[in-house]
């Protein structure tokens, strides 16, 4: 037998790694997402992939989940060749997925939501009870605890993870793939989900870990592997490298991971919020009491979990809702409820790049050029009359397009087909070509590969060094920590502290974070 | 994986619709042939019926006018992303503006009392659209409710109109009397002999070139006018209009009150130009083709005008067909008609795949 096979066999007592890729290609139209990867995952370990963007490694996990089949390539689970077509297949050759956002019921409670299709037969009870016995095995083994009786939608999103986690090992996955994990959690939860991965690493199982964040890669892996362009480029011991080999691999060249920032004295106030409140419409309270103010010349971060009113004090401050209590100055002069609106905002030098651009900031079948003029569509730069001028859109985006280094450089593509980090140029290249005085930014850098990400973030500081205020809302704290000169922590609506950069820490805008201020007294 | 498949523009408003109309077609052969009627005399009759003649041309061209119309009235109303099914009311009351300006200032001279009864009948079918557009805006209740409601309110307020009010006496019939000449919008054959042409006598008249010239206007208002910019912007992103401060609410009600005044277009030909009396059901169904017309077209004006003329060429082929074939009925015709509205706008994305296949792959997304 060993003699037949192609693949040598190093020695007996080895066992088979759990995951074998080999040379897989995958092409959607004239996009080859994967070419010749070749991936091999030993046992009993968790094994990192790190990518930019589009670097294929949602296409690869969604291969080996049977999502997509591969154009060429074998997939090997223990040894031996599965064909994948489709996700049942995929589960009963143990492999278990954990999804950015969560397939979960939130109407059903914990055990429903685990059972839900593996119900084991026509009558619940008996599978209910396996499930029950199941549970407490899980909690047993590897500190998994958790209610089978809670509502789904009463726990939080890092419980709901572990729900998720649990729902896969139900189904017998010896293999978990977990996509993104801890971009929805906060640091302590991001904290307690490494520690149950490797409880779970101890007991044998294998764990493929997909994020862009390298510190989790260096404190949570055995291996990673590094993609780009479709193609594993390195597979590497996580002990033998660095964040900084790490970039350099995932963008081809090397890159700075801290932003450089000169100290600047910021200028006059410019934005003046006092007492703002927003109610919604069904009566819950997103907003409560938030008074702040922004200089000219500094950036602010706004940090917290996602979810906490960050996305509507944007919303506010932009003037898309209207807020229910509370006061906005800008330059020096209240706006009116009149004022508060995005057209009369933007005319006054209030410029926003809202935090969700294929929602919001882009309308993504449009061509490019007619998304790079949203908001700015009635601008005498593009014609008078009711009529606009094409010629002078599609020129303004061309040039803007240089600067910016978009790609493709092309104005007439349709929106939707730029990547992540290349939409967000043109919204920010659109909002800082106005010349702002107050610039908002929801998500600088969210869904963008590394190399737009220094870009973006090195004209952020160029703009504040030309004083102007700058608002970022963003998840990532290491983003907030590396831009800001001041940092705002906001949960469940409130403001919760507000720090000096230099005079806090991670540790400490995580418990801020979790809505508990270390220095109240 | 259902992702829409992107295909250049030319293929997806020219290519596919046309692939769609052939497989219809040869659908719609075999029913024929099921029958015991051969497909190809069938089809012999369509063509030559619709273009074999100067008068069936006539005809076909009269019928692409009010399916012009009422397609261009759906495809602006697609845009915002409303499903405007009430170009039947709105033509209806497109009609009584038309009525009301000729019968009462048909003593002007034409080149004033046309313009006049053309811009009442955008107006009331403007007013037609705009209130379900309001309702919809401002209430939350759906256009496609209270469009459809409003055909019936419309058909019903005719009938009261023309029985109690406008109706002329010396009639048994509900309607009004005849238009004096200065209100009638001139015929094509007229316009043609006072050329010194001569062409046979249709129901072909100025309200064609007027389609056409909506059917452009249409393009420049949807394609590079700003208010078609906030039309399509909020059609494909309420949320981005709102960021870009344009107001879903204020453009749903002016979408609506424009799609109406296009539906009353219908009215202008039928009213103004054909029957040149306000009488009742003049819409006889028009309005309802024109969502296939506005879906078959890709809701572009050029793909709307090809679209209508194919049906215009269905409606006159197919009345000459069931008249020298009376095996093949007018429901015959219609099962026709249907076919080719199910293989272009329901199917449409069977042939979307085909096409993506064929066609080199650069092209394709």
């Amino acid at each position: 037998m060993p003699a037949l096979s192609p693949v040598t066999t190093p020695s007996v007592t080895m066992p088979p790694p759990a995951i074998e890729l080999i040379g897989i290609d995958k092409s959607f139209g004239a996009v080859r997402a994967n070419r010749d990867v070749n991936l091999t995952v030993a046992k009993g370990t968790i094994h990192g992939i790190v990518g930019e963007n589009g670097a294929g490694k949602s296409t690869l996990m969604s291969i080996l989940y049977g999502f997509y089949e591969a154009d060429a390539g074998e997939i090997r689970v223990d040894g031996q060749s599965v064909r994948i077509a489709n996700s049942q297949i995929a589960i009963k050759a143990g492999i278990g997925m954990v999804f950015q956002h969560f397939m979960l019921v939130d109407e059903l409670s914990v055990l429903d939501n685990v059972m839900l299709g593996a119900e084991g037969g026509a009558m619940l009870a008996e599978g209910a009870r396996q499930a029950r016995a199941a549970l407490a095995g899980f909690a047993k083994d590897y500190g998994l605890a958790i209610d089978p009786d809670a509502l789904v939608g009463h726990l939080s999103v890092g419980q709901q993870q572990r729900v998720e986690i649990v729902k896969a090992l139900y189904r017998g996955a010896n293999v978990l793939v977990l996509d993104e994990p801890t971009a929805v959690l906060t640091p302590s939860e991001a904290t307690a989900l490494f520690t149950l991965l490797a409880a779970l690493k101890a007991q044998g199982k294998t764990i493929i870990l997909i994020t862009h964040k390298l510190q989790e890669i260096m404190a949570a892996t055995d291996r990673v592997s590094v993609m780009r362009q479709g193609q594993i480029l390195a597979t590497l011991e996580t002990a033998k490298t660095s964040p900084r080999e790490l970039a350099s691999l995932m963008v081809g060249r090397d890159v700075l991971l801290q932003v450089e920032k000169q100290p600047r004295e910021p200028g006059k106030t410019v934005l003046d919020v006092k007492g703002l409140g927003f109610v919604d419409e069904r009566g819950v309270t997103r907003l409560q009491n938030l008074s702040f103010s922004l200089r000219e010349g500094e950036i602010v971060g706004v940090a917290g979990v996602a979810g906490n009113g960050q996305s509507e004090l944007l919303s506010v401050l932009a003037g898309i809702i209207a807020p229910s209590t509370g006061t906005i100055a800008l330059l020096g002069k209240e706006l009116s409820a009149r004022a508060l609106n995005p057209r009369e905002l933007r005319r006054r030098g209030l410029l926003h790049v809202p935090e969700d651009r294929l929602r919001m900031g882009l309308v993504p079948p449009f061509p490019a050029y007619e998304s790079a003029a949203l908001g700015f569509e009635h601008e005498e730069r593009y014609g008078r009359g009711p009529l606009f001028d094409r010629a002078a859109m599609v020129g303004d985006l061309e040039g803007r397009m240089q600067d910016y280094d978009v790609r493709p450089r092309d104005a007439l593509l349709k929106t939707a087909k730029f990547s992540g980090g290349n939409q967000q140029k043109i919204v920010l290249a659109r909002e800082i070509e106005r010349s702002p005085k107050v610039l908002l930014v929801g998500q600088p850098t969210r869904g963008v590969d590394i190399g737009a990400i220094e870009f973006i973030h090195r004209r952020l500081v160029a703009l504040r060094d030309e004083g102007v205020a700058i608002l970022i809302v963003s998840v990532e704290l290491e983003e907030i920590m590396s831009l800001s000169d001041r940092v705002i922590v906001m949960c469940g609506g409130r403001i919760t502290g507000e720090r000096r950069r230099e005079a806090t820490d991670t540790g400490d805008l995580g418990l801020l974070m979790a809505g508990v201020d270390s220095e109240a007294a | 994986m259902s992702t829409p498949i992107d295909l250049p523009r030319w293929a997806d408003i020219g290519l596919v619709p046309a692939v769609a109309t052939v497989a219809a077609f040869l659908v719609a052969g075999l029913v024929v042939m099921s029958i015991g009627e051969s497909p190809l005399e069938a089809t012999r009759i369509l063509i030559e019926g619709s273009l074999g003649s100067a008068e069936g041309i006539g005809f076909t061209l009269y019928y692409a006018t009010n399916f012009i119309f009422a397609g261009l009235a759906v495809a602006v109303a697609f845009h915002a992303g409303l499903f405007n099914i009430g170009a039947e009311g709105q033509a209806t009351l497109g009609g009584l503006g038309a009525a009301l300006v000729a019968l009462s200032l048909d003593w002007l001279p034409g080149f004033v009392v046309l313009p006049l009864a053309i811009l009442a009948a955008a107006a009331f079918g403007a007013l037609w659209g705009f209130i379900p557009g309001y309702l919809q805006a401002k209430r939350g209740s759906h256009v496609v409710i209270t469009t459809i409601m409003f055909n019936f309110l419309a058909a019903i307020l005719i009938v009261y109109l023309l029985v109690n009010v406008m109706g002329n006496p010396k009639s048994m019939a509900p309607e009004t009397r005849n238009f004096g000449p200065n209100a009638h919008l001139p015929f094509i054959h007229a316009l043609a002999q006072a050329m010194g042409l001569n062409m046979p006598a249709t129901p072909l008249n100025l309200s064609f070139p007027l389609a056409l010239l909506a059917a452009f206007g249409v393009w420049l208002l949807i394609y590079r006018s700003r208010l078609g910019y906030a039309i399509r912007t909020v059609g494909a992103s309420p949320a981005a209009a709102v960021y870009a401060g344009v107001s879903p609410e204020r453009i749903t009600m002016l979408t609506m009150a424009l799609s109406g005044s296009l539906a009353a277009g219908l009215a202008v030909n039928e009213v103004l130009g054909v029957q040149q009396h306000l009488l009742l059901e003049f819409t006889s169904g028009y309005g309802f083709v024109g969502i296939a017309v506005a879906l078959m077209g890709r809701a572009h004006p050029v793909g709307v005008v090809l679209a209508a003329l194919l049906f215009g060429m269905l409606y006159q082929g197919g009345a000459e067909l069931s008249f020298d074939h009376p095996a093949i009925t007018r429901d015959m015709v219609t099962v026709i008609g249907g076919v080719l509205i199910l293989f272009a706008g329901a199917l449409d994305g069977l042939f979307r795949r085909a096409v993506a296949l064929v066609l080199p792959r650069r092209l394709v997304a």
